[in-house]
């Protein structure tokens, strides 16, 4: 099972034939994952590592039945890309541009919603997500670990890795960044509901950092659907107030989006959370040990 | 990226949003003349990026140039809330009736963008929000239809604004969502929104914060940036396209990826308390590559900060395996030159092994490479103290 990505995933690759387009498609087709096509108007008839590029999203499904997007467009078009992979109707769009303009960000949300979110959109500024041994479609290195029953949820990329590598000796039935930019598409929230039904998962990892107030409102979540149990982190206590910390959305604004805060509602609600990365680690491999 | 309030009404009079007359002044003599210039009674207020000025003091109405040029002299240089004060905005003084409150700004929580309008003007609108929260309309814009007249005249409406101000409040919201979608802000804030004796609505104040991930298709904000506020080693460090923010401490971090920086920072300080609390002295991201020009650049900004005793390098090999980084470190040291300052550095993931033996053979005396990031962390707030 896994969510949202497995062995059956026929993904294509939008921006195929960039640099980092080219790079990635190339690393998930050594990771096993099924690559049936990439898009760009003008190099249409073209292949990429044996790929072959079509002109539009629209035309790469009907001929190839793909059913997952990858987004590789520079933020200048990115709005674009998904507007036109919406369109389309594809079940899964992946954005891993970082860089795109938050008004283009709420655009394609706001047009996802109108066309009834039928798209699931993980991202932007995100790696993208892994089922380890089945599918990987983004940037996420696919030889950290292999597949086993945690899932995870991040909205950092390092900090992702950090913890699939610490926990390799289990293993993870999927792994999702879902990105540091202050309007996501997927959120915490959306993993833990879809980890919560997944056979395949027994734990969740979730990892969170300053800015907004997604963890407060998973933690709420958590302690009303989620009976798995949940391992936390957060990132940031020490970050100073009103800057930037690297990640658009992570931003300490007044008394609002602090670590502690996030941290106490997730431990209000139950989920042991770790002071450190590798401390978060241990705590997850007690509670899989104990299951 | 926040901008000054004559900033803020600039953009509001490109696009058509009623601001009073004025211009900023950085010298008692510029006041002078610009008052001159608009006649009559004239407002001097300084140009700080922070809250409260008025109770500090920096807003004074003059009678003539006279009275702007002394009290244009009294407000530069004014400390408020820790901001200097560089410049003032002098502008004709406003027959004010009443005072409102507008905005639009994203709302993250929600995917969308929202507009906030209160007949309570001039006042903190937190407190409003807080201790009558019913005073203050909250309508969720959907980003694919915006604002046009109907849509401005409810949210005034909502707001409960007397009747007499409706129709200018109403054009000026148009307006308002006009710079807040052309000009990709996240934040377009006035408070007060005034209705004058004659019946005008105009925005009296003006805050704006615009979305740095727009600047490619808006070549004219970098005009924005308030030079003299920007440190000048991030400053070299966004020269160098490297995410660096300055911070207090006596410990350099470089990682790689924006949420392992942050879990660093945090993780340093833990370690710190134990050695009389030695910090992080910054936050430095340098990606994904991590190449040995990359890591030179990102060393040699951190060891221009004199209060770095130590540096931490905390590196998770993803993509990039540890053994390019490694290279990529000692070709650094040999690009930046004799150090004296102990680097601490962490390798795990990919390629792990390889990265650790190509440090451990350069056998290099400052480099003190460590398993794990706890333990990294504590050697490097252990070295920061030892060094102090």
């Amino acid at each position: 099972m896994a969510i949202w990505l497995d062995e059956t995933s026929k993904i294509l690759v939008q921006g195929i034939t960039g640099s980092e387009g080219r790079k990635h498609t190339a690393r998930m087709l050594r990771a096993g994952s099924k690559i049936v096509g990439g898009t760009n108007p003008k190099k249409a008839g073209t292949d990429v590592e044996g790929v072959p590029v079509f002109a539009t999203v629209a035309e790469t499904i009907e001929k190839t039945g793909a059913d997952v997007s990858v987004v590789y467009v520079p933020p200048a078009g990115t709005k674009a890309a998904v507007i036109e992979a919406i369109d389309a109707g594809i079940p899964l769009v992946v954005v891993i541009t970082e860089g795109v303009p938050v008004h283009d960000t709420t655009d394609f949300w706001a047009y996802a919603k109108s066309r009834g979110n039928s798209t699931r959109i993980i991202g932007p500024n995100c790696p993208g997500i892994i089922s380890p041994g089945r599918s990987n479609a983004g940037i996420i290195p696919a030889d950290i670990t292999p597949q086993g029953r945690i899932g995870l949820v991040s909205k950092s990329g390092t900090l992702t890795y950090q913890m699939m590598y610490e926990l390799r000796d289990f293993g993870f039935s999927t792994c999702v960044g879902i990105g540091g930019d202050p309007v996501i598409g997927t959120t915490h929230i959306d993993a833990l509901a879809a980890f919560e039904t997944d056979p395949d998962t027994d734990a969740i990892v979730m990892i969170g950092e300053i800015g907004g107030d997604a963890e407060e409102r998973a933690a709420a979540y958590i302690d009303e659907h989620v009976t798995k149990p949940v391992v936390g982190y957060v990132a940031g206590f020490t970050a100073p107030e009103g800057k930037t910390m690297g990640h658009a959305g992570a931003i300490v604004s007044g008394s609002s989006g602090t670590a502690l805060a996030k941290k106490e509602a997730l431990e209000k609600a139950g989920v042991r959370v770790g002071k450190t990365p590798s401390e978060t680690a241990r705590l997850m491999a007690d509670v899989v040990r104990s299951l | 990226m926040d901008l000054f309030e004559y900033q803020a009404k600039k953009l509001f009079a490109d696009h058509g949003v009623p601001v009073p007359s004025g211009k900023v002044a950085t010298t008692p003599d510029e006041a002078r003349g610009i008052a001159t210039d608009l006649g009559g009674r004239v407002v001097v207020k300084a140009q700080v990026k922070t809250g409260g000025r008025g109770k500090a003091g920096g807003v004074k109405v003059a009678d003539g140039p006279d009275d702007a040029t002394a009290k244009a002299s009294a407000i530069l240089g004014m400390d408020i809330k820790g901001h200097t004060v560089h410049s003032v905005l002098v502008e004709q003084a406003s027959d004010i009736a009443e005072e409102y409150y507008a905005s639009f700004l994203l709302d993250r929580a929600n995917r969308t963008f929202l507009a906030m309008c209160s007949r309570e003007g001039g006042v903190e609108i937190e407190e409003v929000a807080a201790t009558k929260p019913e005073a203050l309309a909250r309508i969720p814009i959907d980003p694919l239809v915006g604002v046009d007249a109907t849509i401005a005249r409810q949210i005034a409406v909502a707001a409960k604004l007397p009747e007499a101000a409706l129709d200018g409040a109403t054009q000026l919201l148009v307006k308002l969502w006009e710079v807040f979608v052309r000009a990709d802000a996240t934040l377009v804030e006035v408070n007060p929104l005034i209705l004058t004796g004659d019946g005008r609505v105009v925005a009296l104040d003006g805050k704006v914060s615009l979305d740095e991930n727009a600047s490619f298709r808006h070549p004219d904000h970098a005009a924005f940036v308030d030079v003299a506020a920007v440190d000048p080693l991030e400053q070299r460090a966004k020269e160098k396209d490297l995410n660096y923010v300055k911070l207090s401490g006596q410990v350099g971090i470089i990682g790689n990826g924006a949420g392992l920086v942050m879990s660093t920072l945090d993780v340093v300080t833990y370690a710190g308390e134990e050695f009389g609390g030695q910090r992080p002295a910054n936050f430095l991201d340098i990606g994904g590559g991590a190449s040995a020009e990359v890591m030179a650049d990102g060393l040699s900004i951190i060891l221009s900060d004199p209060a770095v005793k130590s540096v931490f390098v905390n590196i998770f090999g993803g993509i990039t395996a540890c053994d390019v980084v490694a290279n990529g470190i000692v070709q650094a040291l040999k690009i930046v030159g004799d150090i004296t300052t102990p680097l601490v550095v962490r390798l795990d993931g990919n390629n792990a092994e390889e990265g650790r033996r190509i440090l451990r053979e350069a056998n290099l005396d400052v480099v003190k490479p460590v398993d794990t990031m706890d333990g990294a962390a504590r050697l490097a707030a252990e070295l920061a103290a030892a060094a102090a």
